[in-house]
């Protein structure tokens, strides 16, 4: 059993950035002329490129999963809690790559890049991407590695969507897909949570039909609601009630009887929808949300899932969280049920976690332990 | 790779080349690893503690955390082969509807199951007055996962109600040996009792 010996962070790391030249088809029917990635790596690839996972991350994530981009950070990349030496992508054995999905706002071609045929910022007229052409940009980077294919993709959330689209797109381009907290298409439910949070960020009168750059205004308002929302259903109920319960801001005397910040839940939310606002670009998190309501691969194959999964050859691992209501168990058991129907190779763990969906990013012991064994088990087949 | 326990060994030898495999309540996957490494068999373990699942992710096997007791509705009519139930069928809410299931989903069933009507666990409970624990039970009555005790008349009295046929029967005493009491009267001296089963 894997027994992480000694934990340390991967430490310092340097983002990187890799320009493509030719052209990209998009699902959309647009074609990108060009287009940047910028990645992060951890740990070492080694002479036959056999170690390298690549890392998807979810709605509001980027490149940099692991380490600090200066000594003295405060906080860690987004997936410190599994990647690093011991940890379940261990660097000592694995090389783990990380890139910020196409249309992102921290390095990757997106909203926020310079478009070549105008000279001006893409902003609202950046194509919308799926998790489609994600896949496709991100085989340009394993080639631009060397990595013909990786030990495994994995992902939590949209992460895990993306995992799940390599399996089924470049079925010979990867070992393993280790799909997290994920979900083969979201529900009503989701894609209304998704349209309410664009709604908050269209409906501000900064955000000019998402032409805000030109007058140096941005959709502050907006984008701190969608992401307040985003909070709340990341969490559940009771991991709420255990940070913040009723806790008051102001613990003297009796309430103020305004709409100022009564409670410590809404101190904390409002801390992290105006942090989140110095951090995130307003366009890109609607055309991320739009990615996320777009996928389901099953639509292609009249809904049948495990006909949409029938090319697979990966071995998956799936796992799940007992208390996330935004991507249930009963998701990731719908991705198992159509593996299984189609005779795949899968594993399936349910994580007692009170976390909600946010559990995925959390050091929670068994989450830690099963991912570390497959994991183990990946990097024996690989023999690293 | 350590032996297999000798009631496993039998299992295993039940189990033909290239068979697909459903093991229920797999433990640690040690059964299924054997079948993948020695009978090229492949398919699934379903495991319900936590525990176990990492250890068969460990042994390499295909598991899914899973609870026999919500029934094999994940898997197709005649799916398997084989369906495996190792010393489980005593701790499940409905043994007689997994039996059901277990040969709606596998072409032939693997049953096996520690007799309650052993001389020894008698002898226990007759003179001593206390719920017998043994080795193979060694659970006490107020943490046993074990809620449907039965004997070897038990279960095949049952099989004959369900109209399922058995191919098979090994009765096995409490080292695993086969000796000839137990062959003479299995329900008195047949520690672990093995079936192979199908729809009659």
């Amino acid at each position: 059993m894997a027994a992480p010996a000694e934990e340390t962070s991967v430490g310092v790391i340097v983002p990187q950035t890799v320009h493509f030249d030719e052209p990209l088809a998009l699902d959309s029917g647009r074609v990108l002329p060009g287009y940047t990635l910028a990645y992060e790596t951890y740990g070492t690839l080694n002479a036959d490129a056999s170690n390298a996972i690549l890392v998807c991350h979810a709605l509001s994530g980027n490149h940099h999963a692991a380490g600090y981009h200066h000594a003295g950070e405060r906080k860690p990349g987004w997936w410190e809690a599994c990647i690093g030496p011991g940890k379940p992508l261990d660097t000592n054995r694995f090389f783990v790559v990380c890139s910020n999905n196409l249309g992102g706002c921290h390095g990757s071609t997106g909203p926020t890049s310079i478009d070549p045929e105008t000279g001006e910022l893409y902003g609202a007229d950046f194509p919308l991407v799926t998790v489609r052409d994600w896949v496709r940009s991100q085989a340009r980077l394993a080639d631009h590695l060397g990595v013909a294919r990786w030990a495994a993709v994995a992902g939590g959330s949209l992460g895990g969507m993306q995992a799940m689209q390599w399996a089924i797109d470049q079925p010979e381009r990867l070992r393993h897909a280790v799909v997290i907290a994920a979900a083969p298409r979201l529900s009503a439910q989701n894609i209304a949570f998704n349209e309410v949070a664009r709604q908050a960020i269209r409906s501000d009168p900064d955000f000019q039909d998402g032409r805000y750059a030109a007058t140096g205004d941005r959709p502050r308002t907006g984008l701190m609601l969608a992401r307040m929302l985003g909070h709340i259903t990341y969490l559940s109920e009771a991991a709420m009630g255990e940070k913040f319960g009723r806790e008051r801001r102001d613990t003297r005397g009796g309430y103020h009887y305004n709409y100022d910040v009564e409670f410590e839940v809404e101190s904390y939310l409002r801390y992290q929808g105006e942090s989140f606002v110095d951090r995130f670009d307003a366009n890109t998190y609607l055309l991320m949300t739009r990615a996320l309501d777009y996928f389901d691969p099953a639509a292609a194959t009249d809904g049948d899932l495990s006909v949409a999964l029938s090319g697979v050859t990966a071995p998956f691992f799936v796992a799940s969280f007992t208390s996330d209501w935004r991507f249930p168990p009963a998701a990731s058991h719908e991705i198992v049920r159509a593996l299984l129907d189609t005779d795949k190779r899968v594993s399936y763990a349910e994580i007692r976690a009170n976390h909600g969906h946010d559990a995925f990013l959390m050091p929670v012991p068994r989450y830690r332990e099963v991912f570390s064994t497959y994991m183990q088990r990946i990097a024996e087949e690989v023999g690293v | 790779m350590s032996p297999l326990r000798a009631d496993l060994e039998i299992v295993a030898n039940w189990v033909g080349r290239g068979d697909r495999v459903l093991d229920l309540g797999c433990g640690d996957g040690r059964l299924l690893r054997y079948l993948f490494d020695r009978r090229q068999a492949t398919g699934y373990g379903l495991e319900i503690d936590p525990d176990g699942i990492t250890r068969s992710l460990a042994n390499g096997i295909n598991v899914i955390e899973s609870d026999i007791d919500e029934g094999l509705s994940d898997f197709d009519t005649n799916a398997f082969d084989q369906v495996i139930l190792t010393q489980t069928l005593q701790a499940v809410q409905r043994p007689d509807q997994l039996l059901w299931e277990m040969l709606r989903v596998g072409r032939t069933g693997i049953v096996t199951f520690p007799n309650f009507a052993y001389y020894r666990l008698r002898w226990h409970l007759a003179v001593k007055g206390r719920m017998p624990m043994s080795h193979a039970l060694s659970y006490a009555w107020y943490e046993t996962p074990n809620i449907h005790f039965c004997t070897i008349d038990d279960f095949e009295a049952l099989c004959e109600q369900l109209s399922i046929h058995i191919i098979e029967r090994r009765v096995l005493s409490h080292d695993y040996k086969s000796p000839r009491l137990a062959r003479w009267m299995p329900n008195l001296f047949g520690e672990v009792a093995l079936y192979r089963i199908c729809r009659a």
